[in-house]
This record gives C-alpha cells, sequence and structure tokens, in this order.
C-alpha cells in the first residue's frame, strides 16, 4: 500500500495535476453555486475536456476535482440563499440558512468548508484503508435491504420532526412520496397519474420542487415581512469559530465523516441519503436542550449533512474503482469518461493501473485541501450576497430559481409549475407543515419503488420482509422511530 | 377550522382520489402477462394512499396531539404585510414564464429583474438598468455559450 501512496502522490502532486485539481475545483464551486446545475451535469459537460486532455489520471483528477467543488458550491446557494441546486445540499440548508438570517453567514459557510475538508479528508483515509474490503460487503446489501434503509431514512425524518409534528411530517413524507410517483417509471414503463398531460410524462422536476418548497416561499415571505439579511447581529465578515463551537462540532464531524463514507459505499445510497441521516442521527443523540436549536441555526445541524455528504462522496468512489459498478448518477458520469479513456475500473484496477488508482486517492486529499484554502479567503466576499439590498436581492433570488427550474427541464411549463408549487408551499409553510420531509420522499420515492418492486419480484411477495434478517431488523427501527416519539409525548402529557 | 386542519381536508381529497386511480382504474388497461407479476404498477400507490388517508385522518380530527403555533408570519392578519408587494412578485413570475419564449431571454429576463425591483419600491433607474442589463447577458453568456444549453436570446420574430 506504501508503494501505492507514493506512486499516487507522485502522480497527483506535478504541476500539471496540481493545475488540474486547483481548476477543477474552481469550476465546480462556481458552477454549482447556480441553481440547477448539480455535480451530475458538471461532470457531465467537463467530460469533452477531461477526455482532450489524453491521460486518464489527470481527467479523473479534473473530474474529482470539479464533484467536490460542486458539492461545497451547492451549499454555499443552500446556506446564503435557501436554494438547494443538489439533492445532497438540501439538509445544508436546514440550520445553514437560518444561520445566515442571523447574521452569521460567515461563520455557517466556515463550518461547511471545514466540514467539507475533514469529511473528505477522513472519506479518503478510510477509502485507502478498507476499499478493497468494502466492496465485497457492499454486495450483501440487495434490493429489499436498499428499500429498508430508506424506509429507515424516511421515518427519522419524520420522527425528529418535534413534539406534535411528526403525523404533519409523516404526512409531507407520504406527499412526496406520491408526486414521485406521477409520470413514467423506470420499472414499469407505463405512464401513471399524468391525467394526459404530455408535460406530466417524465414526472415533476427535483429542481423545481426544491425551488418551490424552499427559495420561493423563503422569498415571499421576505417580501411580505421585510427584514434585510445578515441584519439581526453579529458580523457576515466574522469568520471565526470560538473554541466551545469547535468542542461541540469535532465529535460530529468524526461520527458523520465514518457514517458518511460507509453510507456512500452502499450503491444508490450516496449523498442525499447520508446527509439526510447524519441530520437526522445527530438531533436525535443530541442533548435534549440542544435538539430544539436544529432547525433554527444549530451548528451541529449544519456540520453534520456537510461533512456526511462529502464523505458519502468519497465512499461513492469504493464500487466504482473497486467493482466497476456506479453507486450514483454522478459515479455513472464518471464510469462512462472512463470508459472513454480506455480504463476498465474493477477489482484489476488496483493491480493493473496502480498509478491511475492511487492518484485518484491522492487528489482527494489535494482537493480538499485546495478547496478549504481557495475557499476559506473568499468566504467574506461570498457572504457579501447577503448585503445587497433586498430590492435587488429578492428578485435576483426569484431569477435564479426560474433559471434553476428552466435549465433543469429546458420547460416553459415547468416555471408554471414552479409558480403553483411556490404558492402551494407557501400555504403548507403559512400552517408549520415542515416542508424537508416532502422533497426527501420525492428524491427517495422513485428508488423507493423501484428496490420495493424488485424485491417483490425476486420472493414473489412481501416475504422478503421476514426471509432476509437485515431487512426485517432496518425496518423495526423504522417503526420504533416513528412509535417511540409519538408514545413519548403521549407519557409526557 | 385551523388553517393546517383545513390543508389536511384538501390533502385527503386528493388521496381519495389517487387512491381511487389506484385501486379501481389503473390496472383496467394492464397487460394479461402483467397481472400473473406479483407487483403491478399500482401496488406501491395503494400503499401509498392508505397512509396518506390515514395520515390525513388523524390531523383532521386533532388524533395527534399538538398546539397551535403560528410562524413568523401570522396568515389571519396578512393584511398588516406587503401582501401586493407579494402577490404582484408571483404575478410578475407568471407573466415571465409565458413570455420567455416568445420574446427571448435577453428581453424577458431583463425586464423581470427591472420591474420586480420597481415593485419593490426601487426607483433609481440607472442602476436598475445597468445591474438587470449585466446580470443577464452574463447568465446568457454563461448558460448557452459556456455550458452548451440552449437559450433564446432574441423575441422569436426575429428568428434568433
Amino acid at each position: 500500500m506504501l508503494e501505492g501512496i507514493l506512486i499516487g502522490l507522485q502522480t497527483a502532486l506535478s504541476l500539471q495535476n496540481l493545475l488540474v485539481v486547483i481548476g477543477g475545483c474552481l469550476i465546480g464551486t462556481f458552477i454549482g453555486m447556480l441553481p440547477g446545475l448539480g455535480p451530475m451535469s458538471i461532470i457531465a459537460i467537463m467530460i469533452p475536456v477531461a477526455i482532450t486532455m489524453g491521460d486518464p489520471s489527470a481527467a479523473l483528477i479534473l473530474l474529482a476535482g470539479v464533484y467536490y467543488g460542486a458539492i461545497f458550491g451547492g451549499s454555499t446557494s443552500s446556506i446564503l440563499l435557501n436554494a438547494p441546486g443538489v439533492a445532497g445540499t438540501v439538509a445544508s440548508s436546514f440550520d445553514g440558512y437560518p444561520m445566515a438570517r442571523q447574521g452569521k453567514a460567515g461563520k455557517a459557510l466556515t463550518i461547511a468548508a471545514i466540514a467539507s475538508f475533514a469529511g473528505g479528508t477522513i472519506g479518503a483515509i478510510l477509502l485507502m484503508i478498507f476499499a478493497p474490503m468494502l466492496s465485497s460487503v457492499a454486495l450483501l446489501f440487495h434490493s429489499a435491504e436498499y428499500f429498508a434503509l430508506m424506509v429507515v431514512g424516511l421515518s427519522a425524518i419524520a420522527a425528529f420532526a418535534g413534539p406534535g409534528q411528526v403525523t404533519k411530517a409523516l404526512l409531507m413524507t407520504v406527499l412526496g412520496l406520491i408526486m414521485a410517483t406521477v409520470g413514467e417509471g423506470a420499472l414499469f414503463n407505463l405512464p401513471r397519474f399524468t391525467a394526459g398531460i404530455m408535460d406530466l410524462q417524465s414526472g415533476f422536476g427535483f429542481i423545481t420542487l426544491a425551488m418551490a418548497m424552499f427559495a420561493l416561499p423563503e422569498a415571499i415571505f421576505l417580501v411580505l415581512k421585510p427584514k434585510n439579511l445578515g441584519d439581526d447581529g453579529g458580523e457576515i465578515k466574522d469568520l471565526r469559530i470560538t473554541r466551545a463551537e469547535a468542542r461541540a462540532i469535532a465529535p460530529v464531524i468524526g461520527r458523520q465523516s465514518i457514517q458518511g463514507f460507509f453510507i456512500g459505499v452502499l450503491p444508490g445510497a450516496g449523498a442525499t441519503i447520508a446527509s439526510f441521516l447524519g441530520y437526522a442521527v445527530e438531533r436525535n443523540i443530541a442533548p435534549k436542550h440542544e435538539q430544539g436549536e436544529f432547525g433554527k441555526g444549530s451548528i451541529k445541524g449544519l456540520a453534520a449533512p456537510e461533512t456526511a455528504n462529502n464523505a458519502a462522496c468519497t465512499g461513492s468512489f469504493v464500487p466504482l474503482l473497486t467493482l466497476g459498478i456506479p453507486g450514483s448518477g454522478t459515479t455513472a458520469i464518471l464510469l462512462g469518461a472512463l470508459i472513454a479513456l480506455n480504463v476498465a475500473p474493477g477489482p484489476r484496477l488496483m493491480v493493473d493501473e496502480p498509478q491511475i488508482f492511487w492518484a485518484v486517492i491522492m487528489s482527494m486529499f489535494i482537493g480538499n485541501l485546495v478547496l478549504l484554502i481557495l475557499n476559506l479567503p473568499l468566504i467574506p466576499y461570498i457572504a457579501k450576497l447577503l448585503a445587497i439590498p433586498r430590492k435587488f436581492l429578492i428578485p435576483f433570488i426569484l431569477f435564479f430559481t426560474l433559471m434553476g427550474a428552466y435549465i433543469g427541464q429546458n420547460n416553459a411549463t415547468e416555471l408554471l409549475m414552479l409558480v403553483g408549487f411556490g404558492i402551494c408551499g407557501i400555504a403548507l409553510k403559512f400552517a408549520n407543515y415542515p416542508l424537508p420531509p416532502l422533497l426527501i420522499g420525492f428524491i427517495l420515492g422513485g428508488m423507493m419503488e423501484d428496490n420495493f418492486s424488485r424485491s417483490m419480484q425476486l420472493y414473489g411477495g412481501v416475504s422478503f420482509i421476514l426471509e432476509r434478517p437485515m431487512t426485517f431488523g432496518l425496518l423495526v427501527i423504522a417503526a420504533c422511530l416513528i412509535i417511540v416519539p409519538v408514545l413519548r409525548t403521549r407519557l409526557a402529557k | 377550522m385551523a388553517l393546517d386542519r383545513w390543508i389536511a381536508l384538501v390533502l385527503l381529497g386528493i388521496f381519495i382520489v389517487y387512491g381511487y386511480t389506484a385501486w379501481f382504474t389503473m390496472d383496467g388497461g394492464l397487460a394479461p402477462f402483467m397481472r400473473r407479476n406479483p407487483i403491478w404498477p399500482s401496488t406501491f400507490p395503494k400503499v401509498l394512499s392508505i397512509l396518506g388517508i390515514a395520515a390525513s385522518i388523524i390531523i383532521l380530527f386533532g388524533l395527534e396531539k399538538s398546539e397551535e403555533k403560528i410562524g413568523e408570519i401570522d396568515h389571519r392578519r396578512l393584511g398588516d404585510y406587503f401582501l401586493g408587494q407579494a402577490v404582484l412578485l408571483l404575478g410578475l413570475m407568471v407573466v415571465y414564464a409565458l413570455c420567455l419564449r416568445p420574446l427571448g431571454f435577453l428581453f424577458s429576463s431583463s425586464a423581470f429583474l427591472i420591474i420586480g425591483s420597481f415593485i419593490l419600491g426601487e426607483r433609481k433607474w440607472h442602476i436598475m438598468f445597468s445591474v438587470a442589463l449585466i446580470a443577464t447577458a452574463s447568465v446568457w453568456y454563461l448558460v448557452q455559450e459556456v455550458l452548451g444549453i440552449f437559450l433564446r436570446p432574441l423575441p422569436m420574430f426575429m428568428g434568433v
């Protein structure tokens, strides 16, 4: 392994590859800030550039840099504008945006940068140690376990919604799942619940729904009740984290680096599930007096998803590099790029082309360091976005909201849907319905139904629940997550 | 009746229609070979409709104990807030959606940003125009020229 690390370092530290990783991180960060352009689209756009470079190591290093940069860029728009461009950064807006509204935008971005760096770096260390071993464990997870894992994730989100809010969160989750069933499913190739409307054949767009549920209601609330962002005290430029804060987030970062990495290893799970589960777990294990702060600007609530999504991004390279199986849409695009570069990822990659395998891992360390070094000095300038007068800022938020929905689908009807859903989002916000569970249900709905259907087909019915102990165990955990808080609230009264 | 219960009532209606489609009409045109499968396209929606109806009923009849909380904006006193501006901005978004293709990206987007600022009370026209034009042109250049995603820049009658 030491020899491999040295080969990797030698390749990754060459001047050309250093410039490539810096360029990749910068491009990823800036384009990732635009709502509607997630890592998948940015990497797809960068593939022709990577292929023309000719050198597979440099190409992969570029794409990995873009990947990390895009995730960090997505977090920036989540924190500052409550406009998550990708599913993996939705959870970052739960506490990141309230922090920005309390005048702690600089601090929130610093925590995001540090948590991302730590998550990515610890993930890369774990990747070096566990890559060969984990690839075989990941294969033990079948569709039944994936289905059960998603049920646990959704139940956790509903369960931690707060006292008296469990049913509302559950209702929103089910609504999200129902919305995910509209359109043509991958498994059946039949249009469902489209009412004959052609624009609904491909279902509702994720970006449209994300913008409608987060950015649009927030912007309209700012219009209804004027309030300059960042005026509530504190200094936007204040990036410092106190010793007490560092002590509070350190264990969160440690836990979520490990948990996020292992979730990322599971094909199909990825940064989205890792960030939501990370948030849910940290909220659940936090002391009772701190649990109430989650969703209102808790530093732990921001550090958890930020660490977990970056660690999961690293983890998602395990099945790609060791088995040749892409665990997510993004790694599927990376696999396409590898094949175009005549590199066959799989168990032989480590043996046949160690310079590529190790160079990618080493470039993860360098990429994360570059992101930290580049982003920390830029934070005061990025945070200044909030100092723009609201008369200009609000039309811009609305404009980027519209652009995000339009670029994603290239369809003007999507914009009308955005406004329609946005009005529904405003009404739900008025009535204190939690909106994140709706979006999480929508994101996981398609994957959940696919895995449920595959399990049903394999076992000829629901017998898979009893026949697979891991599935059964996970479903029991999910049931407990819903029942225990409801019982606890009842007993407390 | 509180707003959250009204919303639960509306959602209950949606779930009943959804459930009716899943349970009674969706499988009508299913091919015979698909009927032998343990899973049908309606299986998952059937489960969801039951869950949705149950959750709506719990909220509608207040079976889960919770106190009514007023968020940062009290919807019962909307007149106290800048409701007109919010409605006008939502209307402007609809107009933008309808004009984007026929009028082209550059014109509709600049107009959206200028009128949006105007609705919110800005009257410094030179700043409004220059900010809107620079921002629109930069976004168009980035999206179309750098990223290669087509955005019609000029009105349709100009053929671009």
